[in-house]
């Protein structure tokens, strides 16, 4: 009777012999959840963002004001739920339909929320996108494509540079 | 060994198991989201916007063609935040085409865009129906839904897409672009939907060359226009119905 | 033991490697964006087209050989299904990865997934070659599990059907495309359905001979001639279907000028086309598989390895030579124009193009020297001709 062919070393059939008085693994674990404690903790510590408002116990990114005199879609709370879902929705109708007059327009979302000093939503660590969504650790992707520069020009009077609240 | 002639002996028990269970969560993991999210991609949304009354098109007479003028790419490039820089990488919406004929010798110059066909083969061939034609008849790239595969450079036979190259940094407002996605003329479409009645490149061309109009609409300059003159589309032998005609070729 | 240890682990690091340049290689492309490979907007599809096209459509034929057992009842080939089917899963991963990869944007995969034109045949590979892996996993587990040995044969079938299926839609990937002067044919599905048996049974046979060489025993002579003129009659079969192509395009006065460039005047086309598919990828295999001479397993390998590189020689003139070929929008016309109208395109291939490729090869590879070593993969011989399968 030739014996089985296995290649490179595989279990041959039987299967392999469990070699006794190995190490106990529960032992290993609770080491590994010491380790795992401390290294939560020092991060929780070194995590602290340069970006946190004075006096909070938890940090969160400083919201640079947007245009004066403007008031936004929605309340703030709402706009930063569901921001990602109007714009969503609305862009199919845009893109696909030619719809321009939709509420949630990205081009004036920027035109109000432009910071004031580069002029731009994303280009320095305080612009009204990117705290955020640094802070999130949330990749924008709009602006692969999209300017983030607010848009003055004429053919663009279109769009409202102010947006009422309910309007939808 | 023992004594059995066969030597496939069966796994174990728990490595079944959990060969099983791993495949089963696996394959929910992979189904489920899809069940939820999976659409088929339109080819154009009927809605308020786009009038599936207009079809858009343009006249190009190259008699009036320049050799060597090229003040239509020129504005394309400026309205559409092109980069002026010819290379092979470059994105070309538009360009002059300079053409000799064989057999008469004679010689012509013709800008040449995307045709914007009735029948386009590049919204066939687009696997997630990024590219579409709109209902007034304009044949766009949604680059929401582009993943760069470049099948429709591929097919379209007027060479009119361009592939973004590398990553864009002064995109005009009303023209997103970016890397890694595919794009062509866009019959100015962020104008005409403000209510401009023409192109950039028709604007710009001092000799009157680009015609663009409403091609439905019998009582519009382009379809008179097209009613007294020959015109021919391009490659019309493919049958794709393209909404530019040229005259004086 | 020892060393079969080693030798795995060793071997297993190799195809990491690889894989692990391959993905280095499309992280650095995704990051700069395509400006860093020789691709252009005139020559869309590269050097990673080539290679993934070459391993999916050698995919669908590597599973030939388990056809030939389960579905069509030869008994020599029935334990070479299992080898069959690994291959065929580890050759579409590679594939896919590297075609997933070379996107413009292969962040978008999950809207490929979620958005389908079903006009496209790109949307329905997606499906196919997806559905393909789930399919030979299911084959794959009717051979290994005992209780569903008889229903090897309805899996065997289903794979068969699947794969015949998808292959004509990789070849509707071109036959589809009404531009260009290359493509547009109906041929084309059947052709690269029959070019997938060549390629598919020249890659099984690579690896039945690597595996049998490492392991150190000796395939049955009268199994091995048998493998090599069933190679040899698809290598035919394909040289056949290729000349019937150019053929009928010879006779077409529109398409001369597109012969004549790939055929005579296209300076590397020609080349490769003439040397490396024709001479080297066809007529030499033909003569080392079928000389009274040369009837050893050596011979059969180096067949095998001269189709492989042949069919990459083919696949470079089929998929870059028809780019390059300008487009014809004035007939009867000379064109020029700043976007390479009218003239042939030049596309040199970039480092991080080669890498990526290599990376999708090394993947299959990781995926089969894994595969080897974790379930019964070898083709048992002395026992499977006896036994129930």
């Amino acid at each position: 009777m030739a014996p089985a062919r296995v290649a490179f070393g595989a279990t041959p059939p039987g299967g392999r012999h469990q070699r006794p008085g190995r190490a106990g693994s529960a032992a290993s674990a609770r080491l590994g959840l010491m380790w795992r404690l401390l290294f939560v903790l020092l991060l929780g510590v070194v995590g602290r963002s340069a970006l946190a408002a004075e006096g909070q116990r938890t940090p969160v990114p400083v919201i640079e004001k947007a245009t004066a005199g403007t008031t936004c879609v929605a309340d703030p709370a709402t706009m930063r739920r569901t921001h990602m879902d109007l714009l969503k929705h609305q862009r199919n109708d845009t893109v696909r339909g030619g719809v321009r007059t939709g509420v949630a327009s990205l081009k004036a979302c920027i035109n109000c929320h432009a910071s004031q000093q580069t002029h731009s939503v994303t280009q320095g660590e305080t612009n009204f996108c990117v705290s955020c969504h640094s802070y999130a650790a949330v990749q924008i992707d709009c602006f692969e494509c999209h300017s983030s520069k607010p848009s003055g020009a004429a053919h663009t009077a279109a769009v409202p540079a102010v947006q009422t609240v309910g309007a939808k | 060994m023992s004594g059995t002639p066969d030597t496939k002996t069966p796994a174990t028990p728990a490595r079944r198991g959990f060969l099983g269970v791993a495949a089963a969560g696996l394959g929910g993991v992979f189904i489920a989201p899809g069940i939820q999210l999976m659409e088929v991609a339109q080819a154009a949304t009927p809605s308020a916007g786009a009038n599936p009354q207009v079809r858009w098109g343009m006249l190009v007479d190259t008699s009036k063609c320049a050799e060597g003028c090229s003040d239509c790419v020129s504005a394309c490039n400026k309205e559409n935040g092109l980069n002026p820089q010819v290379s092979a990488t470059s994105a070309q919406w538009i360009r002059k085409i300079e053409i000799k004929q064989i057999s008469t010798g004679r010689t012509a110059s013709a800008p040449v865009m995307c045709q914007h066909c009735a029948e386009p083969p590049c919204v066939d061939v687009c696997p997630t129906g990024a590219s579409f034609k709109r209902a007034d008849g304009i044949v766009l790239v949604d680059r929401h839904a582009c993943i760069g595969c470049r099948y429709c450079m591929m097919a379209c036979p007027y060479k009119a897409r361009s592939f973004v190259h590398e990553e864009l940094q002064e995109q005009v407002a009303d023209v997103p672009r970016g890397k890694g996605c595919v794009e062509s003329c866009t019959l100015c479409v962020h104008r005409i939907d403000q209510g401009d009645k023409t192109t950039a490149c028709a604007q710009a061309c001092t000799q009157g060359a680009i015609l663009f109009g409403d091609l439905n609409d019998a009582s519009s300059d382009i379809a008179k226009r097209l009613r007294e003159v020959q015109t021919t589309q391009l490659r019309a032998d493919l049958k794709l119905d393209p909404g530019v005609r040229y005259h004086g070729l | 033991m020892r060393t079969d240890h080693t030798q795995f682990w060793l071997m297993a690091a190799l195809g990491a490697l690889l894989t692990g340049v391959g993905l280095g290689a499309a992280h650095y492309m995704e990051l700069h964006g395509h400006v860093v490979t020789g691709m252009n907007n005139q020559i869309v599809w590269g050097l990673p087209h080539v290679f993934a096209i070459f391993m999916v459509v050698a995919a669908s034929g590597v599973l030939n050989v388990a056809s030939i057992g389960s579905v069509f009842g030869q008994g020599v080939y029935k334990p070479r299904a299992p080898l069959s089917g690994l291959l065929s899963i580890a050759l579409l991963a590679g594939g896919l990865m590297v075609l997933m990869l070379d996107l413009g944007r292969p962040d978008r995969i999950i809207v490929a997934a979620t958005h389908y034109n079903f006009k496209s045949v790109f949307a329905w590979n997606v499906i196919l070659y997806s559905g393909m892996t789930g399919i030979i996993a299911v084959y794959l587990w009717t051979m290994f599990e005992r209780k569903l040995n008889p229903y090897s044969k309805v899996a065997g079938l289903a794979a068969l059907v699947w794969r015949f299926v998808l292959t004509t839609g990789t070849g509707s990937i071109f036959a589809f495309l009404t531009a260009r002067q290359a493509y547009g044919s109906a041929l084309l599905a059947p052709l690269f359905i029959v070019l997938s048996f060549g390629w598919g049974l020249a890659v099984f046979l690579i690896v039945q001979a690597t595996m049998y060489k490492w392991t150190g025993l000796k395939l049955d002579e009268a199994i091995q001639r048998r493998m090599a003129r069933l190679l040899g009659v698809f290598i035919a079969a394909s040289l056949y279907l290729v000349a019937v192509y150019h053929l009928t395009n010879l006779y077409f006065a529109r398409q001369g000028a597109f012969e004549a460039f790939i055929l005579r005047d296209g300076g590397l086309y020609p080349q490769l086309f003439w040397l490396g598919y024709v001479v080297l990828g066809a007529l030499l295999p033909l003569a080392l598989l079928f000389h009274p001479k040369c009837t050893g397993a050596r011979w059969t390998f180096a067949a095998s390895v001269l189709v492989v590189l042949g069919a990459f020689a083919w696949l470079y003139v089929f998929i870059i030579g028809g780019q390059a070929f300008p487009l014809e929008i004035f007939p009867g016309s000379v064109v020029s124009s700043s976007f390479g109208d009218g003239v042939v395109a030049a596309y040199s291939p970039s480092l991080p193009e080669l890498l990526l490729g290599i990376g999708g090869l090394g993947a299959a590879y990781l995926i089969t020297v894994v595969g080897i070593r974790a379930l019964d993969f070898m083709p048992q011989d002395d026992f499977a001709l006896g036994a129930k399968h």
